[in-house]
């Protein structure tokens, strides 16, 4: 079973996150990690990798700032084999669209049973990049995996759909957008940390991919960011103490104020 | 019509979905502004009761028969089909709820057309004879506004956003065909499980009361329950009563749950951690019952009770059924 994971450096959701002056993310100004919904997904490939019995690997594929290896390194702390990085200065300000081009123009070059990426990414939060590029690649797209069981060339997963969920077949190889349903990722272990600082994390720029005349990177983005304000602050909390009979006759009182019973 | 605004409508079992309602709503409201035709979609195995339920918002709706749509996962049995008729009808924009579905279809769409796609709009105004998108980003700190470069795309629309309003008389339902020029891999649905959870997906309540850690266990998220139901809301949770068991994932609030923007949210022994308000933050009020007066959720609320939520919730819960009984 070989697995290509998805896996997208983001900002630390620390409340430090901003725009810089072109209104693009700066991401110099909070530590990157490796988006959570992706951490689901490497989980779920580990797993899926080490219940084979034919064994196999885990390769990580970012696209992503020339800093990002130290992040990937995480990733491969947990256990994927190796990474590959897309990394360009042209990709500064790539939309869903471009991305999804450079991501598939990558997957063109590795060999895979299954891709694996989580169903969005904290920072963007679009959630259709994985989309594109199933239809880019002509892979069967299987999304919002809460369960994913290969057999016998065909995979089977669980979708989480707004009234429940719905079992889906198709035949590997696969795209299959990830969730949180999937499982608790592991923590590294102090030797997986040593092992990852000898894992071959591979350099490419977009020189190296055959994009088949998709033209990418920020000059080709679909959508582009003119503004951005704050939004407007809450005010000060009021704050109650006091008896629980009072608490509760001020939040009544308050609901009321404010129409909402 | 060449350079309309297509709205494309999703089904919630037999009938339409609240965000495709509040999605139609968007773009007719649009439409006038920009002076554009305004159109409805349906796409599916049996889409002409759906159809119908779209034309209470617009004016007119575009019904297609994709028969694989029965036995296919939705987003690959419709996305051939959709960029077929956009391309023979030219639209210039197609909004879509920010459903899975929706999001999935847009992803589809945007690598079959070549067009771009803006997330999870919370407004969309017209601008120099092109859409304004605003969205919030950052768990709702800041909020941005981005136009697309090419003169056409796809705007994904978050729930609750716009509240949906209907006609004054129903649009009229058109029957389309079409013959998609491009198909994708199948993926055939086994099975189809509805399981007993709210009425109301958690992404469109306009009221939630969310436990956290602080329910400490399945009674407390029964006081979460309750105080849901007195209040007609829906029931969502942190990360910590969803890993232990007591809520199903469709019910989490958060980076990697949903994102909420109700009326009105009260959270019960919420800490209010960054993972979890980033996804409710932007709710219009907020209420807090929690034992810590120093706990972040404190600063994000509107009105919080420093107290025992085991002690409040109950006495809240009388006191609402009194007033309402």
């Amino acid at each position: 079973m070989r697995i290509v994971v998805l896996a997208k450096p983001v900002p630390d959701a620390t409340g430090q996150e901003r725009l810089r002056q072109d209104f693009r993310l700066d991401r110099e100004a909070v530590p990157a990690v490796i988006n959570g919904n992706d951490e689901y997904a490497l989980e779920a490939a580990l797993k899926l990798v080490e219940a084979s019995p034919d064994g196999g690997e885990v390769v990580l594929l970012a696209m992503a700032p020339g800093d990002a290896p130290e992040t990937i390194r995480k990733g491969l702390a947990l256990g994927a084999a190796r990474a590959v990085l897309i990394t360009d200065p042209a990709l500064e300000g790539s939309c869903a669209l471009t991305t999804a081009h450079v991501l598939a123009a990558a997957l063109r070059g590795l060999s895979f049973d299954l891709v694996l990426a989580g169903v969005d990414t904290s920072d963007g939060s679009g959630g259709v990049v994985a989309a594109g590029i199933a239809v880019l690649l002509g892979l069967p797209y299987l999304s919002y995996a809460a369960r994913i069981e290969p057999s016998d060339g065909h995979v089977r997963v669980r979708r989480i759909t707004p009234t429940g969920y719905e079992v889906l077949d198709a035949p590997m190889p696969a795209l299959i957008s990830a969730t949180q349903a999937l499982g608790e990722p592991r923590y590294p272990a102090l030797k997986g940390i040593m092992a990852a600082r000898r894992k071959e994390i591979a350099t490419r720029s977009l020189a190296d991919l055959d994009l088949c005349g998709a033209v990418v990177g920020g000059a080709a983005a679909t959508s582009r960011v003119t503004s951005s304000r704050p939004r407007a602050p809450r005010g000060t909390p009021r704050i109650v103490r006091g008896s629980q009979d009072e608490a509760v006759r001020e939040v009544v009182a308050f609901l009321a104020e404010r129409r909402l019973i | 019509m060449s350079g309309a605004i297509w709205v494309l409508g999703e089904s919630k079992g037999t009938e339409l979905a609240r965000v495709s309602a509040e999605a139609a709503t968007l773009g007719r409201v649009l439409g006038e502004t920009a002076g554009r035709e305004v159109i409805g979609v349906i796409a599916g195995a049996s889409p002409e009761g759906v159809a119908a339920d779209l034309a209470r918002y617009v004016p007119v709706v575009h019904s297609l028969v994709v028969p694989a749509a029965a036995g296919m996962a939705v987003a690959v049995a419709v996305a051939p089909s959709l960029a077929a008729l956009i391309e023979r009808e030219q639209p210039a924009y197609l909004l879509v709820g920010a459903t899975s579905d929706g999001r999935d279809i847009a992803g589809m769409l945007s690598a079959l057309l070549g067009w771009g796609v803006i997330a999870n709009a919370s407004a969309i105004g017209w601008q120099d004879g092109e859409p304004e998108v605003e969205v919030s980003v950052f768990g709702g700190k800041l909020l941005t506004t981005s136009v697309f470069t090419g003169g056409h795309g796809i705007i994904t629309v978050r729930p609750t956003s716009v509240t949906a309003e209907p006609l004054a008389a129903p649009g009229a339902v058109v029957a389309v065909t079409v013959t998609a020029s491009v198909t994708l891999p199948a993926v055939a649905v086994i099975d189809r499980v509805t399981e007993a959870s709210e009425a109301v997906p958690i992404e469109e309540a306009s009221v939630i009361v969310c436990g956290g850690r602080g329910v400490g266990g399945p009674e407390g998220m029964d006081l979460v329950q309750a105080l849901a139901d007195v209040l007609g809301g829906a029931v969502g949770a942190t990360r910590a009563p969803v890993d232990s068991g007591w809520v199903p994932y469709s019910q989490q609030i958060g980076q990697t749950g949903k994102t909420v923007k109700p009326k009105l949210y009260i959270g019960l022994g919420v800490s209010g951690a960054l993972q979890h308000t980033v996804g409710m933050q932007t709710a219009e009020t907020i209420v807090a019952v929690n034992r810590d007066a120093e706990a972040p959720i404190v600063e994000a609320a509107d009105l919080v009770v420093i107290g025992d939520l085991f002690a409040v919730a109950p006495a809240l819960i009388s006191a609402l059924k009194a007033r309402s009984g």
